[in-house]
């Protein structure tokens, strides 16, 4: 029944997108100055109705109707209800409904919220938001659809993959995909305003809102993914540089610099084709993203369920989203004035896009690198976490410098003033960083680059807050977003400079020594839970200078729905450090495999990364006030 | 005055040019030199020119009964069912780690039938088996 309802909802779904493309198509060639009431009427009832789409299978999910192929094989009986919930869109199909809700709903948005626009932009912004919604709408129907029944209607269902049943993985999805996806309205807007030739600074305004929305979901989709995958996947990392990782990054370098020359573009009325190419490049990136991802085609340890007829629609589908963008763009590119002096603003965020395109492609290359090498010359390789670390952390060490300098410039023609300041604060940070370094006893030149780097960030951010509070022209949001930052890259730098990390085979009653610390297995008791069984092990952490204790009782879970084996971290955090230790057991012996880490300052990194999107809700706050 | 305004103009295209160059030059450097190789014991026994300072990827299947715990150690054999090549570890295996299952060591090769491995992949959930060794196995069931 419930595979009817959402299959007849579907179609209704793709007749209201083809009538909104015919009403809009009319509504283009009439003089009248207003968009007809008919569109909005439908635009309206496509997200209502695709709404209802989304809650027919989330209904599917909790009643566990197993006649649906999609809920058959992934939930049970026996899962709790939040997981059955978050299992709709945990799997393929389900977030590709996901997609296409969000591509619909921000479509109608775009079109409400953007009245003091021309028309014809807004039409044409419409259908080509439409087209994407239609083709995401077919592959579903077609190719991956979640409403799929089976017969005979099996008994039990089964069940999620244990590692996903978590609740920062439950939320994980949709906050990626409204950055994600998010980012299609700006792709329809720029090709609309490549078609209707909108091309004056009044464009930037009906998407920059959209740009830091995305954006700020994105942000907030990483994060915790990166939480996720600190405690769930026991190596005690938050950042892998895991092709599925670097998925997600991609589009959000392109959002970055996006909305910096969007400042830009919006004040001084340049840079309107790098702007579009942006907007462009940011949509094609994240179907990129899911075609590397979905397809199958990379070496990820992230599971996915992947299916080579996927990745040829979605191939197809970028394919063709390429030749679009890149034969308007030559069709309508028209050479462009830049007359901007070397000492401006404008200068300098065109150097925040010039790192943001270099981290882009260094990022890009690494990812696609090992497709290439194994179409052309038969080598399997992979390319590992060095390779970014070697390329991206010593030139980070430049870019923060100017992402100190660049906000305090003027627009125009600069003059540098303050010299004295930057000095001032350059030798604080050199002090702090040799303080820290002196009573930590650690050394190396490159996290001592990032660590001054880092700290003349932070200040130089600071100490431009007070001055704008004092002229009573603080925005806030800039430099929470710089400082936060600043305090990011110094938190990660710290981390990993004073992170310890021990490896040792150890059975039940021994105790391992080192450096001031001592572990003592106490002891491994036997736990049933409602769909699982976990031994659970205790140990005891000694600080031997403060003799404080830490127990800490790492979990290995053997779940019945599907059988699997699951190592649970056991975390003890506070505001300084992070104790961190996974148990696993080995075939056949009475040893137990263990890691135990100490991670200083892990919460100030979740932390720093909050109030960086902290900064981009309050831009956007600031935005709507001022419109 | 306008002979200056277009020298200056092609000398920031050069010097433009020039710092991208730069960039993808250091990136494919980075690139060459960070680049993990995937063999599998039969590679490595008829390869004659390997380079034993470079790390590379092995994989294959855990030899049945060949585990061996120590205090310090964990060694075994991963066999592609033509040749083996044996595995020192010291650290922490991951999920689903165990005997007859596909297994991906990273770390240089001792000797060409002795590996020390400083990290070990395995299968994420019964689902899932790196690529590298999905091709593996189908090349030897034909």
């Amino acid at each position: 029944m419930l595979s009817n309802l959402g299959n007849s909802i579907l179609f209704l779904c793709v007749i209201l997108s083809l009538s909104i493309i015919y009403f809009a198509n009319q509504n283009l060639k009439t003089p009248e100055g207003k968009i007809s009431k008919i569109i909005y009427q439908f635009s309206l009832i496509q997200s209502c109705l695709i709404l209802v789409c989304f809650f027919t299978l989330i209904a599917a999910f909790i009643v566990s109707d197993f006649s649906l192929i999609n809920v058959y094989q992934n939930s049970h009986t026996s899962k709790p209800i939040l997981y059955k919930i978050s299992g709709t869109w945990g799997n393929h199909e389900g977030s590709l409904l996901l997609w296409a809700i969000i591509l619909t709903i921000f479509s109608f948005l775009f079109l409400v919220y953007n009245n003091n626009h021309p028309k014809k932009f807004r039409l044409l912004t419409l259908i080509v938001q439409n087209i994407l919604i239609l083709g995401f709408l077919f592959f579903i129907l077609f190719n991956s659809n979640p409403f799929s029944s089976i017969v005979p209607v099996p008994n039990e269902g089964l069940g999620l993959n244990p590692i996903l049943q978590d609740p920062a993985l439950a939320i994980h999805p949709p906050l990626l995909y409204i950055g994600f996806v998010g980012s299609s309205i700006y792709f329809s807007a720029a090709i609309a305003s490549l078609i209707s030739n909108y091309s004056s600074n009044s464009f930037s305004l009906s998407i920059k809102n959209w740009v830091l929305v995305s954006w700020c979901f994105q942000s907030l989709g990483i994060l915790v993914g990166s939480i996720w995958a600190y405690y769930e996947l026991g190596w005690g990392g938050f950042w892998f540089w895991d092709p599925v990782e670097n998925a997600s990054l991609l589009p959000w370098f392109a959002m970055t610099a996006l909305f910096h020359s969007l400042i830009v573009f919006e004040r001084r009325n340049i840079f309107y084709f790098w702007v579009i190419i942006l907007c462009l490049m940011t949509f094609i990136l994240s179907v990129m993203g899911t075609f590397l991802v979905r397809s199958g085609i990379l070496n990820s340890v992230h599971t996915f369920a992947s299916d080579p007829s996927r990745g040829l629609y979605i191939l197809s589908f970028l394919s063709l989203m390429i030749f679009v963008s890149i034969f308007l763009l030559f069709k309508k590119y028209k050479r462009e004035n830049y007359n901007i002096n070397q000492n401006s603003k404008e200068t300098f965020i065109l150097i925040n896009n010039w790192f943001m395109m270099f981290y882009l492609a260094t990022v890009l290359l690494g990812t696609i690198y090992p497709i290439f090498t194994d179409a052309i010359t038969n080598n399997q390789i992979s390319v590992g976490p060095p390779f970014y670390n070697t390329i991206i952390i010593p030139i980070a060490v430049i870019f923060l410098l100017f992402m100190a300098v660049g906000p305090r410039v003027k627009w125009i023609k600069n003059k540098f003033e303050d010299l004295k300041i930057y000095t001032f604060i350059l030798i604080g940070s050199l002090l702090i960083n040799f303080l820290i370094t002196y009573f930590l006893e650690s050394y190396s030149i490159l996290s001592n680059l990032i660590i001054i780097s880092a700290l003349f960030l932070i200040s130089s951010s600071l100490i431009d807050g007070i001055k704008e509070f004092k002229k009573k022209r603080l925005d806030y949001a800039r430099i929470i977003s710089h400082a936060s930052f600043g305090f990011l890259v110094l938190f990660i730098g710290l981390n990993d400079v004073f992170s310890i990390e021990k490896d040792y085979n150890i059975k039940l009653g021994e105790t391992k020594k080192f450096e001031n610390y001592s572990i003592k297995f106490q002891t491994l008791n036997l736990k049933e839970f409602s769909n699982y069984k976990a031994v659970v092990g205790e140990l005891e952490i000694l600080n031997t200078d403060t003799n404080k204790k830490n127990i800490l009782s790492p979990e290995i879970r053997i779940y019945d729905n599907p059988q699997t084996l699951t190592y649970e971290a056991s975390i003890k955090s506070s505001f300084l450090r992070d104790y961190y230790l996974t148990m696993s057991n080995i075939d056949r012996s009475d040893y137990y495999n263990i890691k135990f880490q100490k991670k200083p300052l892990m919460i100030w990194i979740w932390i720093s990364v909050v109030m960086i999107v902290i900064g981009g809700f309050l831009r956007i706050f600031t935005n709507a006030k001022s419109n | 005055m306008l002979q200056k305004k277009v020298k200056k103009r092609a000398t920031l295209l050069l010097a433009l040019t020039l710092i991208s160059l730069l960039a993808i030059f250091f990136i494919l450097m980075g690139l060459n030199k960070n680049i993990l190789y995937f063999k599998s014991p039969t590679d490595i026994k008829t390869n004659e020119d390997i380079n034993f300072n470079k790390k590379i990827r092995v994989g294959g299947m855990v030899k049945k009964n060949s585990l061996v715990i120590e205090e310090k150690e964990i060694k075994f054999i991963i066999t592609d069912f033509q040749n083996e090549l044996q595995i020192s570890f010291s650290g922490t295996v991951p999920n689903l780690f165990s005997e007859e299952k596909g297994v991906v060591a990273e770390g240089k090769l001792q000797d060409k039938s002795f590996f020390i491995a400083d990290r070990i992949l395995a299968k994420h959930d019964e689902n899932y088996m790196p690529p590298e060794l999905k091709n593996l196995m189908k090349n030897n069931v034909k």
